[in-house]
């Protein structure tokens, strides 16, 4: 709003309401909408069952805005792409039709993932490439009421040919809860951040994996970059080819190498296939170990 | 002595509770608001500008155009355009119109309903496109120093030497971005005009306005007790200033102009991107045969204004070389005009040479140390004077032994902390000494008190401080009972805030003011005194703790002054430069030395450790440089990996105008720092001794990250800033 990319006709003040709780039902977690990111990031039974929320929360922003961030804030956060947020730029997402200047401009921080030609914005959150490596399920709740569950893979839309619509939230509409599955692969799970500084600053590349392990077999992985598309970007490909495998250096090095296949680069943002593919490792290599 | 003793900074407690009061905190009657409407095209002309909307929005006051603006005389100015006067457009982000309104918010909301149609044409908006044009600097360094040099015939040494170097190094746009945004508030009075705003230089501000306005100097005062921070982008009087003041005039009315976060990167200049071809020819035992520096440096449009980033200079007088070329051209591209920014020329150009001397070491096979100790020299080459004074080696080897250099294992990539990489790197640092008139005025109250006054300004480096430590020692009084005035034109003037010399300049005028005043309490403590002391004279006199001490008996210093029934005894000087200083090359020195660790996979390069060893002169306040000196180093940090305006070819227009994206660094970025001064007074620019600390500990940072970076990878980096990226193949 401070920028003019947004001038709505009214805002509505969610403070007073009740979603700022974080709880445990039947072994799932619940993140109120309203949690803020301080709150779950240092939640005990979050560091130790959901590892990975805690630490792609504490990679996220600093102490101050984690002390007001929220979880539905952080999961409906606009692009930072530099075309979207000055108005004196065209821009598909901000002004549909106008054009997208960063296609063939400064790309560097943009999508390899999931782009159209419309738009190659990146999603800049980091919780949400954790929840979509342990399958949470948005609770959204519409004006008269009635509540539906998404699978946050749902949630957002890919650019397309309509790129200013960027989730299935529908007018009215907004997220009350996340709710998060545990189990083994949840307690044992990361997130690695690279950026261009220590602090403070959004992912070139991040990745969050879950890693579970029976007897030196992989039964259940999950691996999601972000920072590369408009949505966190989950590789399946990489994940079945880890599946029901030795846990082995090799292997998990040959499945790393794949995470930047069927990526497509820019000018500027060719290093961040690479980069994926490292990333990956790391995260690989974190959990394995 | 207080001075030379490290001393909190006197208005430490005034910024740290908040009531320090900077430019945009002023608040008089009746003050209403300007918001700045600015080009969305890099060139052309605006078409016209439908203000019909915006006119009749709440609180709207006025909205001035080009159609309406007061026309300001230009002749002299250093930025000709933003400023309303015409429809040309030079750059995207020319300011187009102005809103007034009783408050911020409905300025903004007004501005962001200005409609402004533009005829466009071809707008050359990057550098690199343009390098075929680069022209003569057409007022290199205002006329005083020359553009390009030649000494000997480098490119014969050259032909024939037995090693060489030659390779082009890249700096990007920067922009200062100090915490405190620019702001201005104009008021006027009939003719008169008062101006709260955040400069580095209120005399320069003062006379710009005046000129601008049609004024008489004496009818402009400048205010500005605190600078949130300036690099440099708060040196010259730029239209924002300007504005606010045609605004003010236009309402009758104060008007406050603060430009916003993205303003600052279309408004009041930066550094510009240069692109520096570096040649190097030596002997097998390291010897420099020649040097040969050819700078391009980005500027804007003639029409605009000029500015050369002065990148070789440095070449001119670091190493002993008999066959030395520098030159500077620029290009004038569709951007807004350059400026200083900390370590001007310095910074960028001494990243080209220090990252080409350790280039040269790994080709010799030597010591990048070694090889600036083969090539130290004992007078300027180029103007083959001898230096003021020069403690370059002492920092060399302080550094060092405090770095432990010697431990280096010279192989790249031969260094690590299991599988982390490391990296050793140095660089030199230098930048010049220099100094301006100056005046300043000491009073002795009747209380005991004293008050030291000029027109100079502290920009967070501590002048504050070190005036009131001067004033202190040579009147025999306790820094608690001396006050400071500055950052007022009506003030004894003092030169601006910038490359380095305020403390040169301004110090020895407090000096010369503070013993004339001495001298006067003294001559009128014997005028006054009683039989019983005597007959001693001046000289038999010393000042401590507040009194005058003589063989005969005491007297406290104020009673002098309350005696004589007047409100306080004063001395008032001006003082220009010692003239002898045209025959030394004047500088400050200082070796860098920088441990970088590298994630062999990923690639994140972390600085480690940073000792730096810096000759900057006699110190006055130990506390005080030490901060400047982790600050320069800091900012030479950000420099080297983080900092870069990124600009959007098609348009010229800036995609990382913001904070978040535009990347300094962090506390997390910045490892310990050990700073150490070696100190070789320069008495010939001041006899106290002093020479620049600002500047000097940026230089050569940017240098010794990209050697350690080479020496951790094998990676040569020469295009700052070096990103993983760079580093990732």
């Amino acid at each position: 709003m401070k920028n003019d990319v947004v001038a709505p006709t009214r805002l509505t003040d969610m403070e007073h309401l009740d979603l700022r709780r974080i709880s445990i039902v039947d072994g799932d977690l619940h993140l109120g909408a309203l949690a803020t990111m301080a709150e779950v990031a240092a939640h005990p039974e979050i560091i130790r069952e959901w590892p990975v929320i805690s630490q792609a929360l504490l990679l996220s922003a600093s102490p101050q805005v984690r002390n007001m961030g929220t979880m539905g804030g952080n999961l409906l956060q606009r692009t930072r792409c530099g075309y979207f947020r000055d108005v004196g730029f065209n821009c598909n997402k901000r002004l549909p039709g106008s054009g997208c200047p960063a296609l063939l401009g400064d790309n560097r921080d943009l999508a390899i993932f999931g782009g159209s030609p419309q738009c190659i914005a990146t999603h800049p959150s980091d919780l949400p490439v954790a929840l979509m490596a342990l399958d949470a399920l948005l609770v959204l709740v519409a004006l008269d009421g009635g509540t539906r569950r998404v699978p946050l893979a749902q949630f957002y839309r890919l650019p397309g040919t309509a790129p200013d619509i960027e989730t299935v939230l529908q007018p009215g509409e907004m997220i009350s809860k996340v709710v998060v599955p545990s189990g083994p692969h949840a307690r044992n799970s990361v997130y690695v951040k690279v950026r261009d500084r220590t602090s403070f600053a959004f992912a070139l590349v991040a990745s969050a994996v879950c890693l579970a392990v029976t007897d030196g077999v992989i039964r259940d992985v999950r691996i999601v970059l972000g920072g590369v598309g408009p949505m966190p970007w989950r590789l399946p490909e990489v994940e079945a080819s880890l599946r029901g495998r030795r846990v082995d250096p090799e292997v998990v090095a040959t499945a790393a190498a794949k995470a930047g296949d069927g990526a497509t680069a820019t000018r500027f943002n060719k290093f961040k296939i690479e980069l994926a593919r490292r990333t990956v490792l790391r995260a690989l290599q974190t959990v394995a170990s | 002595m207080i001075v030379g003793q490290s001393t909190d900074r006197l208005d430490g407690r005034l910024k740290v509770t908040g009531r320090a009061r900077y430019a945009a905190e002023v608040k008089p009657p009746n003050m209403v608001h300007a918001v700045l409407v600015q080009s969305t095209v890099a060139a052309g002309n605006v078409a016209g500008i439908d203000a019909t909307a915006a006119q009749t929005m709440p609180g709207v006051l006025r909205i001035i155009t080009s159609a309406n603006a007061e026309k300001l005389n230009l002749t002299g100015a250093k930025v000709l355009q933003s400023m309303l006067q015409n429809n040309d457009i030079f750059y995207n982000g020319q300011h187009v119109a102005i809103v007034v309104a009783v408050t911020l918010q409905q300025a903004q909301a007004a501005a962001s309903r200005v409609r402004v149609r533009y005829t466009p044409t071809h707008a050359a908006t990057m550098m690199d496109a343009a390098l075929n044009q680069a022209t003569l600097p057409t007022n290199f360094r205002d006329g005083k120093v020359e553009p390009d040099t030649r000494t000997g015939n480098p490119q014969a040494a050259m032909a024939t030497a037995p090693v060489r170097i030659e390779q082009t190094y890249t700096t990007p746009i920067e922009h200062h971005n100090p915490m405190e945004a620019h702001a201005t508030i104009a008021s006027w009075d009939r003719d008169r005009l008062t101006v709260w705003t955040a400069t580095q230089g209120i005399s320069g501000a003062q006379e710009s306005l005046a000129s601008l306005f049609g004024l008489a100097k004496a009818n402009v005062v400048v205010i500005c007790p605190f600078v949130g921070g300036g690099f440099g982008c708060k040196g010259q009087t730029w239209p924002p200033t300007a504005l606010a003041a045609m605004a003010a005039r236009s309402v009758n009315r104060p008007v406050k102009l603060e430009v916003t976060r993205q303003q600052m990167f279309t408004s009041n200049g930066y550094r510009p991107r240069t692109v520096q071809s570096l040649k190097l020819a030596a002997n097998q035992d390291g010897k420099l045969l020649a040097v040969q520096h050819d700078s391009l440096t980005q500027t804007s449009r003639p029409e605009v204004g000029e500015f050369a980033e002065p990148s070789g200079l440095a070449a001119r007088m670091l190493y002993a070389c008999p066959n030395i070329a520098t030159s500077h051209r620029v290009v004038g591209i569709n951007q807004g005009l350059p400026t200083f920014m900390r370590g001007p020329g310095e910074a960028s150009g001494m990243f080209a040479l220090e990252s080409a001397m350790d280039e040269l070491a790994v080709q010799l096979r030597m010591d990048p140390l070694a090889l600036r100790l083969a090539n130290y020299a004992s007078e300027d080459a180029t103007s083959g004077k001898p230096y003021a004074s020069k403690g370059l080696r002492e920092c060399y080897a302080k550094g060092a032994a405090a770095f432990g250099w010697q431990k280096r294992d010279a192989a790249p990539g031969s260094m690590r902390d299991g599988r982390v990489l490391i990296g050793l790197g140095m660089a030199t640092a230098t930048y010049p000494t220099v100094r301006m008139a100056a005046s300043a005025q000491v009073r002795m109250m009747p209380d005991g008190t004293v008050l030291v006054r000029s027109g100079t300004q502290d920009i967070g480096t501590g002048t504050y401080t070190i005036m009131a430590q001067i004033a202190a020692d040579e009147l025999g009084l306790p820094l608690g009972r001396v006050r400071v005035e500055l950052g007022d034109s009506r003030l004894p003037p003092a030169p601006i805030s910038g490359g380095s010399m305020t403390t040169a300049s301004v110090l020895p005028a407090v000096h010369a003011a503070a013993i004339q005043l001495r001298h006067r309490l003294l001559t009128l403590a014997l005028a006054q005194a009683p039989a019983a002391w005597g007959t001693p004279a001046v000289k038999d006199l010393r000042l401590q703790d507040g009194l005058i001490v003589g063989p005969g008996g005491q007297v406290s210093a104020g009673d002098v002054v309350a005696r004589q029934n007047v409100p306080f005894i004063d001395a008032t000087v001006d003082i220009a430069p010692n003239a002898a200083s045209k025959d030394f090359s004047c500088h400050a020195f200082g070796a860098q030395f920088a441990e970088v660790r590298i994630d062999p996979d990923l690639r994140t390069v972390k600085i480690s450790r940073w000792v730096g060893a810096y000759d900057c002169g006699r110190v006055i306040n130990p506390q005080t440089a030490r901060s400047q000196l982790i600050g320069g180093i800091v900012f030479g940090i950000g420099m080297a990996l983080m900092e870069e305006t990124r600009v959007d070819a098609a348009t010229g227009r800036t995609i990382n105008a913001n904070i978040s994206e535009y990347l300094v660094p962090v506390n997390a970025d910045i490892p310990v720092i050990e700073t150490i001064f070696v100190e070789a007074p320069d008495l010939v620019t001041t006899e106290l001794g002093v020479k620049g600390i600002g500047e000097l500990p940026m230089v050569g940072v940017a240098a010794a990250i990209a050697n350690a970076i080479y020496h951790a990878t094998g990676t040569r980096v020469r295009d700052l800033p070096i990103r993983l990226d760079n580093l990732l193949a």
